[in-house]
């Protein structure tokens, strides 16, 4: 069946069937790598995309379920003002290790600073714990979204 | 890209006989275009899978390549597995060629270990094994590219120098850019590696310096990079369902009505065999998209064939260790004369059980493989840390008679690999970026599966696999339990340590990484009875991130900080006194790994890291922490490298444990070759080992992995990471690595803390909350 999604601010068809998950049509069909599997129930946050800005795993989003709303993905976010400055603390923290799990932290980091502009250690601890890190990155996780915020990047919570 | 110029590099490959061959120059002369170079970083990857490479530059070597325009490109020999090791070798070429770190492009090489030597990802091993050859091969060029401008100019080498990508004439200034140099410098004889002048460290510009991954780029904007994003035309997308118990043969499968699901193409029993770190049976569904096969799955039927791994079980095997405890060893591992005499002469003596249970990786890119055959080639794309193995295992399953190869942990090749006979199809592996490895992927079976999947179906074919199987199929860290006695005398000191370790093995030999050696400290400073007792397993296991010391470390730390308390002691002073003097302590007989002889432990190392980080912890100020709050120490020497960590950790009433912060103190050496890799590494296996300690285990039952997901499975998430504060204590001493060593002593660290805390000491992991409430 086809669906039209608008993604990334374009309109673009899809014919997959209806239980389809948001991440399968992005990987498959879609040819959209960037949004990662990782566990397939919601658990790790690999596959965090944005519906309408907040962030959502696209892993148990059935394609039909998505409707009209806005779709913005990892390959979205250099266009994306909040997401741009998050990639860009990423790099200069030099976050990733193996950095499977990566695009899906940034999406919810961007999601996070979208609403809240200087998250406390507490704000961020909230935000992130949907999204598992294996290489266990979260020390630079942490000062990226600081310092994507334009705070000092001291762990203030011991 | 990469199958082109794979392509090439075969052809390319040298024939030189010599030990050093893949380090001599192979020259391809002609400037030739830089197309694919001069994309940005990002086009580039976009093209990863799919475009042909569209340069043909200047080589230098097997390692390096100059375009005009003075881009160098390095290639990273080695698989990425999250270690930075695609940034930290090309460091150590980058340095030694005196090129600036922005005018490198990295590029990961293909598998082709007659081109670029041993390439893997395990042990800790990639530090030690290349930080001298690497840097040679570096210098080597500038060496070529020096001699280049020399005669260029009609004078001696000795009359010129580089900088930064530039060859100077110092009596007259004249300057010429590598660019304009590396054709010429591709035609002159390779010096002698041997001999090549290496630069005085302080004259370093790249290592030591902190540089973000190369491949931070595509990673922050989503591009393909990991296996699972591998895409070849005409391709068809594949599960493999495998039987729970390990090793079960399909009995019937309901193929009919899986074959008429929508976008199904193929359904079909794998007969496979017995090995289970081969091609197990299975039934493989082959569809139009992986949603497809995979929702294809929920709807199969298998009877699986009854096999005697059913009878086992994680209760059983508890109930047998503790059997096997009250009954003398099946075998001893290291008897020191005297330590049974000091044992019965012990003022005091200290008995504990400890155990662990089995885990699983845990890799976040669930295991995939792509694999493309066509007439006289088999090329597989494959999230692998150990490409060699995987081609040798997918020739033998695929009955091509490819000569044998050694394996990375076999002794260093003599030379080239042999050449297959002509006529022999070709298997190409080209190693993608690989979203976690932790020694997973040092076992192949998903590339042999993808590989005869692909050839049953006739299509290019990428198997991907879900979290339940990965979870279910994995090589385990395997569970094991020791039954400790210590004895002190009047002093406090300890005078005798006996360990009856029950383990998993037949025969005599223990399962993979199951095993413990006669050096386990402290061995050879105190008298130790060392014996084991072994249980048959029918459950896989194999290396996880410091295989061996991962558990180790926990019960040898813990129980020692045990001994302290019964002695009255500070835990670091009693560990000091073991220590005593600076000196290296002898290797076992009968030891040795694949690089040479056992590790030797050198106590004044240890001691320097035990010293630093009760200094940084602020450990002689710990008995003013808060209730409930409290500080352990623990050391471990792993992969070379010397580990002391101090941790706080406050356990709330109802028994939730929150660790706090860990400081860290480092002996690796006398270089940190990338301060930000380095960090990175050793924050991440500290948080590692906690998560593993806090809630993880994989528990068998009827033969079965019980645990499907992370739900069950839990990763350690940022709320419970601690603070990790690194420092390294530079010793002159060679470099080694760092992917495993900070995560052993991580674990005992948290649990002394715990008893520090509460009171309560933790011999059984993961650590159960119940055991800490009020």
């Amino acid at each position: 069946m086809a669906y039209t999604i608008k993604l990334n601010g374009k309109t673009r068809t899809v014919d997959v069937e209806p239980d389809t998950p948001l991440l399968w049509a992005l990987r498959d069909a879609l040819d959209m790598r960037g949004t990662k599997f990782g566990c397939g129930i919601a658990s790790c946050g690999a596959c965090t995309v944005h519906i309408d800005g907040q962030a959502v795993r696209s892993c148990v989003t059935p394609i039909s379920a998505v409707g009209g709303a806005e779709v913005s993905t990892i390959e979205g976010m250099s266009a994306h003002p909040v997401g741009a400055k998050v990639q860009a603390a990423w790099m200069e923290i030099d976050v990733p290790q193996c950095g499977y799990c990566q695009a899906g932290q940034i999406m919810s980091a961007t999601a996070l600073l979208s609403r809240n502009a200087a998250p406390t250690d507490a704000d961020i601890d909230a935000a992130m714990r949907g999204n598992a890190c294996r290489c266990a990155t979260y020390t630079r996780i942490r000062a990226a979204i600081k310092r994507a915020a334009g705070l000092p990047t001291a762990d203030t919570r011991a | 890209m990469l199958m082109d110029r794979s392509r090439r590099l075969l052809e390319d490959t040298p024939t030189d006989a010599s030990r050093r061959a893949f380090l001599k120059a192979s020259a391809i002369t002609g400037g030739g275009m830089m197309l694919t170079l001069t994309l940005p970083l990002v086009a580039e990857a976009a093209v990863t899978y799919l475009g042909p490479e569209q340069t043909n530059l200047p080589q230098l070597n097997a390692f390096v390549r100059i375009a005009p325009d003075g881009i160098v490109t390095i290639m990273a020999k080695n698989p990425e597995i999250g270690q930075g090791i695609k940034t930290m070798l090309p460091m150590l070429i980058a340095e030694e060629l005196d090129v600036d770190w922005k005018d490198v492009r990295v590029e990961q090489a293909d598998n082709d270990p007659g081109r670029y030597g041993a390439q893997f990802a395990g042990g800790s091993f990639a530090t030690p094994m290349n930080w001298d050859p690497l840097r040679r091969t570096g210098a080597a060029g500038r060496q070529m590219l020096v001699a280049a401008a020399a005669a260029t100019w009609g004078c001696s080498a000795a009359d010129c120098a580089t900088e930064a990508g530039l060859v100077h004439h110092m009596p007259t200034g004249r300057k010429l850019q590598y660019g304009a140099l590396a054709a010429k410098a591709c035609s002159l004889p390779p010096p002698d590696l041997k001999t090549v002048a290496l630069k005085d460290p302080k004259d370093y510009r790249i290592i030591g310096k902190a540089t973000p991954g190369v491949d931070n780029p595509l990673i922050v904007t989503g591009q393909p990079l990991f296996g699972i994003d591998v895409k070849r035309p005409g391709m068809l997308y594949a599960v493999y369902q495998k039987a729970p118990v390990f090793g079960a043969k399909v009995g019937s499968a309901n193929l009919d009505e899986i074959k008429a699901l929508p976008g199904v193409r193929h359904a079909f029993v794998v007969e496979g065999g017995d090995d289970l770190s081969a091609l197990l049976p299975g039934v493989a569904i082959v569809a139009d998209s992986w949603w497809q096969a995979e929702k294809a799955r929920r709807a199969l039927k298998v009877v699986w064939a009854d096999h005697p791994t059913a009878r086992q079980s994680s209760a059983g095997f508890a109930a047998q260790a503790q059997a096997l405890s009250g009954q003398p060893g099946q075998s001893v591992i290291r008897k020191d004369p005297e330590a049974e005499a000091a044992m019965a002469g012990a003022a005091k003596v200290v008995e504990a059980g400890y155990s662990y249970p089995f885990l699983a990786h845990a890799a976040l890119e669930p295991m995939n493989c792509t694999v493309e055959i066509t007439p006289g080639r088999v090329e597989i794309w494959a999230p692998t840390q150990n490409p060699d193995a995987g081609r040798q295992l997918v020739a033998k399953t695929l009955g091509i008679n490819l000569p044998p190869s050694q394996g990375p942990f076999g002794p260093p090749l003599a030379g080239p690999p042999p050449k297959p006979a002509p006529g022999t199809p070709e298997i190409l592996v080209h190693m993608t970026r690989c979203g976690g490895g932790f020694g997973r992927r040092l076992s192949n079976d998903y590339m042999v599966e993808a590989a005869w999947i692909a050839k049953q179906v006739g299509r290019p074919v990428k198997l991907v696999w879900d979290r339940t199987d990965d979870l279910q199929h994995d090589f385990y860290r395997p569970g094991g339990f020791h039954y400790f006695k210590g004895g002190l005398d009047a002093a406090g000191k300890l005078v005798a340590l006996r360990d009856h370790f029950v383990t998993y093995g037949e025969d005599g030999k223990a399962a993979s990484s199951a095993d413990m050696s006669a050096a386990e400290f402290p061995a050879r400073v105190v008298p130790v009875h060392y014996e084991t007792s072994m249980m048959p397993l029918g459950v896989p296991t194999g290396p996880l991130r410091a295989p061996g010391s991962n558990a180790l470390a926990f019960v040898y730390q813990s129980f020692l900080d045990e001994l302290a308390h019964a002695a009255g002691k500070d835990p670091i002073e009693f560990q000091l006194a073991l220590f005593g003097d600076p000196r290296e302590l002898p290797a076992p007989p009968g030891g040795g790994g694949p690089f040479g002889p056992q590790p030797q432990f050198h106590t004044g190392r240890m001691r320097g890291v035990a010293k630093l980080v009760a200094e940084t912890s602020g450990w002689g100020g710990k008995t003013a922490l808060p209730p409930r709050t409290g500080m352990g120490f623990a050391c471990y020497f792993s992969h070379l490298g010397y580990f002391a960590e101090v941790a706080k950790v406050h356990v709330a009433e109802d028994g939730t444990v929150t660790p706090q912060k860990v400081w860290i103190a480092a002996d690796v050496g006398r270089q940190i070759i990338n301060p930000f890799g380095a960090e990175t590494q050793v924050q991440g296996a500290c948080i590692d080992g906690i998560g593993a300690a806090l809630g993880q285990a994989i528990t068998i039952e009827g033969g079965r992995v019980v645990q499907t997901n992370f739900d069950n499975f839990p990763l350690i998430r940022i709320d419970k990471a601690p603070i990790v504060e690194v420092h390294w204590l530079i010793t002159d001493n060679p470099p080694t690595g760092l992917g495993e060593p900070a995560l052993p002593p991580a674990i005992p660290a948290l649990c002394n803390a715990i008893f520090a805390a509460t009171g309560k000491r933790v011999r059984s992991l993961p650590i159960d909350r119940n055991l800490l409430k009020v």
